[in-house]
């Protein structure tokens, strides 16, 4: 064998496995959904089943898909939003204010929650939102007269729980490009006769936002997709998309209906990017 | 100029503990009410280990937690192997296809879970009968876990093996060892840290997976999540506490040991 073949060989024995694995578990079932999408039945029904668009109309014509499709992307936009209002300050702190054993330490415990189980996290807020629950009882031993506090099953609570399930994304990818910025650059800008504000508004900013805009995406689209989340803390009132194609799936049944709003919820995830990207592109993020 | 440093290091300080409070306090009052005897989470705490005890009764949840542990390792062996292979593969050869083949791991990375566990359900659903297997069980489960775990592992072995001095090699090479021997005595010594910190990593993704396991599991296998899932759906009790207390303690002890091989967000 020629040491050209011999490569060849090496290549297709070392990334074969892996990727016929990914084919399998990935791409062939996006591809069975893709299919199933536009079938008129179930497959879960024994009868012959023919090609229609009528599941991708459905999202056009039943009046409740457009205004929980909003619903879910609010969501996602105040889940971002306070996580990048929380999880910024932070993650400066952490690149320019702490050094040493400090920064260290403070780093592990921030990301140390995001690698532990999601669904226990978001189970521990009902400990502390709910009646007679952690906030209830710390509200009363300070105002004893006050009334009976419940946040469980509102929307408040399911965005408190979300916020603190991403908040290490945003705080680690801000982190990332906060610490990358060079100190004298700083310092430059301030002897120039900078203030403070504008060397953070001019310099700082700038450069650290394709950080925040990675962590955003890690954020935004996860939060468009969650059904488990508002469904413990939601209860019936945090109808989101993701909790209606669960449904398809698991309650009625139509796998052809969840199968299309899946792939509708991922459409509008990308032109959600797709009308954000020149205006990055022109900032210069993501060069 | 000094002074006023420290006083920004304070502020800093102040505001992290602030968030920390955030991400750590509704773990905490979980976990405190595992251990008080209202079985309706009354105050004052009474100090008690009887969930713990019913615990060890409950033969739905250990049965769910042994499942979790093998799928858990199985899909640890697997993905660090597969993941590791294909890592060395991407910096060892330049190759046609190889940025493509870099490019396809976003998709398992980005895509909601909800999206990537149905999909596999009708898949699987399809296909599965075909080969005499059933469409929904553990196994399916574990093929699920090791998808989403692969990426992960290529690209944490990946970051190891791009600061690998070749250099090395090369002197072993010259001083006579044969590929096999410079591969086990030098090259792999040097990339273990980030294969441990890859396998650690597949394993806690395992552990903690949810969404995916939950569309693939049958009525009656289950794993610990999708266990602790269907038992808050039905309502709260200390029990719920008590598990979700140790999967906690587990996952967070599998990445402070995971801290000592892999630095987070790169130098610090």
């Amino acid at each position: 064998m020629s040491p050209r073949q011999r490569q060849k060989w090496a290549i297709f024995g070392l990334t074969g496995p892996a990727y016929a694995w990914l084919a399998v578990t990935i791409f062939l079932p996006l591809s069975a959904m893709l299919y199933c999408s536009v079938l008129d039945v179930s497959p879960l029904v024994p009868r012959p089943a023919s090609f229609t668009l009528a599941n991708y109309a459905a999202f056009f014509q039943k009046s409740f898909y457009l205004p929980l499709t909003w619903w879910s992307i609010l969501l996602g936009f105040w889940t971002t939003l306070f996580c990048f209002l929380v999880g910024y300050p932070a993650a400066y702190a952490l690149a320019k204010r702490v050094k040493g054993r400090w920064r260290e330490a403070l780093f592990l415990l921030i990301v140390l929650p995001f690698w532990s189980n999601a669904l226990v996290r978001i189970f521990s807020w009902t400990m502390v939102l709910r009646q007679g629950g952690f906030l209830d009882m710390a509200l009363h031993s300070v105002f004893p007269d006050a009334p009976a506090f419940n946040l469980l099953f509102t929307y408040p609570a399911v965005v408190i729980g979300l916020v603190h399930s991403y908040l290490p994304y945003m705080i680690l990818t801000c982190y990332v490009s906060l610490q990358a910025i060079d100190d004298s650059l700083m310092e430059a800008a301030r002897s120039l006769g900078a203030e403070n504000t504008t060397v953070f508004r001019r310099v700082v900013f700038p450069l650290s936002l394709p950080g925040v805009i990675s962590g955003a995406v890690l954020i935004f689209v996860p939060v468009i997709g969650s059904f488990m989340e508002p469904r413990i803390l939601g209860g019936a009132k945090g109808a989101t998309l993701g909790m209606n194609i669960e449904e398809q799936f698991t309650v009625t049944a139509n796998w052809p209906l969840g199968a299309a709003l899946s792939f509708t919820m991922l459409a509008i995830v990308l032109v959600i990017f797709a009308v954000l990207y020149p205006i990055l592109k022109r900032r210069g993020v993501w060069a | 100029m000094k002074r006023k440093l420290d006083i920004g290091g304070g502020i800093a300080k102040t505001y992290l503990a602030l968030v920390l409070l955030f991400l750590y306090v509704p773990i905490l009052v979980m976990a405190l009410l595992a251990f008080n005897r209202s079985p309706l989470y009354q105050m004052p705490f009474e100090f008690d280990l009887v969930w713990f005890k019913a615990l060890a009764e409950n033969d739905r949840l250990l049965n769910a937690g042994w499942n979790s542990v093998v799928i858990a390792l199985v899909n640890t062996v697997v993905a660090t192997v597969l993941g590791t292979a294909a890592a060395l593969a991407f910096s060892r050869y330049q190759f046609r296809g190889r940025q493509v083949m870099q490019l396809l791991l976003l998709p398992p990375i980005t895509i909601p879970w909800l999206v990537i566990g149905t999909a596999m359900l009708v898949f699987f659903y399809w296909t599965f009968p075909l080969m005499g297997l059933r469409p929904r069980g553990l196994h399916a489960i574990l093929l699920g876990h090791v998808a989403l775990s692969l990426p992960y592992v290529i690209i944490v072995v990946g970051a190891r093996l791009a600061d690998f001095p070749k250099a090395v090699e090369e002197a072993a090479a010259t001083l006579g060892a044969t590929p096999w021997q410079t591969f086990w005595r030098v090259s792999a010594p040097i990339i273990a840290p980030g294969v441990v910190a890859a396998a650690l990593f597949a394993f806690a993704t395992s552990f903690d997976q949810f969404v995916i396991s939950y569309f693939l599991a049958p009525p009656g296998v289950t794993t610990l999540p999708v266990e602790i899932y269907t038992s808050i759906r039905k309502g709260f009790t200390p029990e719920i506490n008590a598990i979700s207390t140790i999967i906690i303690a587990v996952s967070m002890g599998v990445m402070l040991i995971t801290a000592r091989f892999y630095k987070f967000g790169g130098e610090r």
